[in-house]
């Protein structure tokens, strides 16, 4: 596990889900700028299909895929980011990472699924907590 | 290093199994796994622990945690797994030295707020930790009267989980007033000088303290049976502190102590409602096998009042206990031993309308009522009973006497006495009660004196008595030898013990 802090600035709109969605793009971008600080190539970004979305999708060195989920909060009152993937959502990340492989010709890559949990306080630092192949 | 590791005790009836809490914290997503075959209150202590750790501003580890309970094959139950869980969490997170929890073990249910609280069977767990060779144990609070008995190890109780976490991490422990450890001399409410009249009754009661016979009191409703009864545990001998400790550890299992205070040396006085089931009886359960009202009695007296008005077979699950002094409980998860050394008194109204008495004229029930209700004392437990004594109403002249009779401590002391001199007969022997005695040494080197056997051979060949009456008679015999000094029952011994066996008038 990789704890690492940065610092930035978030646009934050009034409505609610506006607002959501500026904030978990923020924490992707946060994340896909941590995975190429580690060297890994971003190949896909908000894959999506009818049965969900894979967040983040990178090639490590070895050739490998690290499919990426990111859970981003502004605040841990409602307990711990990761703690929102109960098993039922983890069988999909399983499932939309084979379909992926499935559409970009790769089955049979060595693949593994990390889940990122991106904490942002109020005065706009964050912390990125970078749990690998979990699932 | 995020491996954790406590110790606690496991209890499976009476015995208990030190059990090693090991806690694993890895990486992944945050899980919490449970392994050992908890039951259903031990997966609960996840949330308990959690709460109480975050709530004394310890971290949760947010993260995936395993925590086993070894040995795995033993089913675990019970609330005092929160506590060396919430220890082997924290040792595992590094926030306490492990080294310093390694050899402890701990007992105790978390509150949500991280107060310890009191668990059942401190006792037994204790004792199984001792003899484990563990010699610190924390307990809660509540329990640390009953902890104390167990002198040879260092008992930490501690009331907040906070408090414990700083000794553990500094050796700092909270201002705790010592124990004091005195005997406390609970004086017994009830005492045989209330008891106005029931010569026959009192000497029944007498008898059955020195000899351990049970008895069968019948009488008409306010005859003063249950008054009796309640008195007898005041002059059984009291507990020595292994007995004592025997039956805390029983009341330790069964609620908390709830029902006697740890250091009690007086006998226990248990009395079911006659609509007791079975297992309220002798135990049972699925989960835990609890002990049931035979062995709470035991080393003191079990007292069944309106005896025939028990459901069928109630009475007779009593006559394996009665045997062996032990019961035997077999469950799915296993079978567990409970002592049940218990002197039963049972008490019965002559008929079911219950004014049978004198001539009878009140009774109101037919013959085959009456039948029916006494048939419902079966002759294999009524072979088991060595006393049946009538108990009269009072008269008059009884009551208005203004004499009062004997204290429970005067007739204890005589108790004692007889007891001391059956033992020291019964020195080299395997038991040390008259209602012990096998029939075979009765026979031959317990046999009253000749003139006493000449009695009871008479009544043997009259069809008076059975064969298994006739050693009934002579254990008795014996009791009440014991009683008035003499070193061989006499004939006057014997006929006494007859008269009290058949509930004759005299």
């Amino acid at each position: 596990m990789f704890v690492i802090y940065g610092c930035g600035t978030m646009a934050t709109e009034k409505r609610p889900q506006t607002r959501n969605k500026t904030v978990g793009a923020f924490g992707e971008n946060a994340v896909v700028d941590f995975i190429r600080q580690q060297g890994a190539t971003i190949v896909d970004r908000n894959w999506r299909v009818k049965e969900g979305e894979i967040d983040i999708v990178a090639q490590l060195g070895d050739g490998s895929f690290a499919f990426v989920e990111v859970k981003t909060r502004t605040s841990i009152t409602y307990g711990h980011p990761l703690e929102s993937i109960n098993s039922s959502k983890a069988h999909r990340l399983q499932r939309l990472a084979l379909a992926w492989l499935a559409t970009h010709q790769s089955l049979g890559h060595e693949y593994r699924i990390d889940c990122v949990a991106v904490i942002i306080s109020a005065n706009g630092k964050f912390t990125i907590e970078y749990r690998k192949n979990v699932l | 290093m995020t491996l954790g590791q406590s110790l606690t005790v496991a209890l499976f009836g009476l015995d208990g199994h030190v059990v090693t809490v090991e806690a694993d914290i890895a990486d992944g997503l945050p899980a919490y796994v449970l392994l050992g075959l908890p039951d259903a209150a031990l997966t609960e202590s996840r949330d308990r622990v959690r709460a109480a750790l975050v709530n004394c501003a310890e971290s949760w580890p947010n993260r995936k945690v395993t925590v086993s309970l070894s040995p795995a094959w033993l089913p675990k139950s019970g609330s005092s797994f929160d506590l060396p869980i919430a220890v082997a969490l924290l040792a595992a997170q590094q926030v306490i030295p492990a080294e310093r929890s390694s050899d402890i073990a701990f007992l105790g249910e978390l509150a949500l707020n991280g107060h310890i609280r009191g668990v059942r069977g401190v006792l037994p767990s204790l004792i199984a930790a001792y003899k484990a060779g563990i010699k610190i144990a924390v307990v809660p609070w509540v329990n640390r009267v009953e902890a104390q008995l167990v002198r040879e190890m260092t008992i930490i109780p501690m009331e907040h989980l906070g408090s414990l976490l700083r000794w553990l991490r500094t050796g700092e422990r909270d201002v705790v007033q010592e124990l004091d450890l005195a005997e406390d001399a609970c004086e017994s409410p009830f005492d045989f000088s209330d008891v106005a009249g029931q010569e026959r009754a009192r000497l029944a009661a007498e008898v059955s303290a020195v000899g351990g016979h049970h008895l069968l009191l019948m009488g008409p409703p306010g005859a003063g049976k249950t008054m009796i009864a309640q008195r007898l545990p005041g002059i059984l001998p009291t507990l020595s502190r292994e007995e004592s400790l025997e039956v805390t550890a029983i009341h330790s299992i069964a609620g908390g102590l709830s029902t006697r205070s740890p250091l009690a040396s007086d006998a226990p006085f248990v009395a079911p409602h006659h609509s007791a089931t079975r297992v309220a009886m002798v135990g049972g359960g699925s989960h835990t096998i609890k002990p049931g009202a035979c062995s709470l009695a035991h080393r003191g007296v079990l007292f069944i009042d309106e005896a025939p008005e028990c459901d069928s077979g109630v009475l007779d699950s009593l006559r394996q206990p009665l045997e062996s002094n032990s019961i035997t409980i077999a469950r799915a998860i296993g079978s567990v031993t409970y002592p049940a050394h218990f002197l039963l008194v049972l008490a019965a109204n002559p008929c079911p309308c219950g004014k049978f008495s004198g001539r009878g004229r009140n009774c109101t029930c037919t013959s085959q009522q009456v039948r029916r209700y006494l048939g419902k004392l079966s002759g294999p437990l009524m072979d088991r009973i060595d006393l049946r004594v009538q108990v009269d109403p009072l008269s008059r002249v009884e009551l208005s006497r203004l004499e009062l009779g004997q204290t429970s401590a005067t007739i204890k002391d005589r108790v004692v006495a007889a007891r001391s001199v059956a033992s020291l007969r019964f020195f080299q022997e395997k038991w040390s009660l008259n209602s012990e005695i096998p029939s075979r040494a009765l026979r031959t080197k317990y046999q009253p004196e000749k003139s006493a056997m000449n009695f009871l051979h008479s009544e043997l060949d009259q069809e008076r008595i059975t064969a298994r009456g006739l050693h009934k008679v002579m254990r008795t015999a014996w009791s009440i030898a014991d009683m008035s000094g003499h070193s061989r029952p006499t004939l006057a011994d014997t006929q006494i013990a007859y008269s009290l066996r058949e509930g004759s008038g005299s």
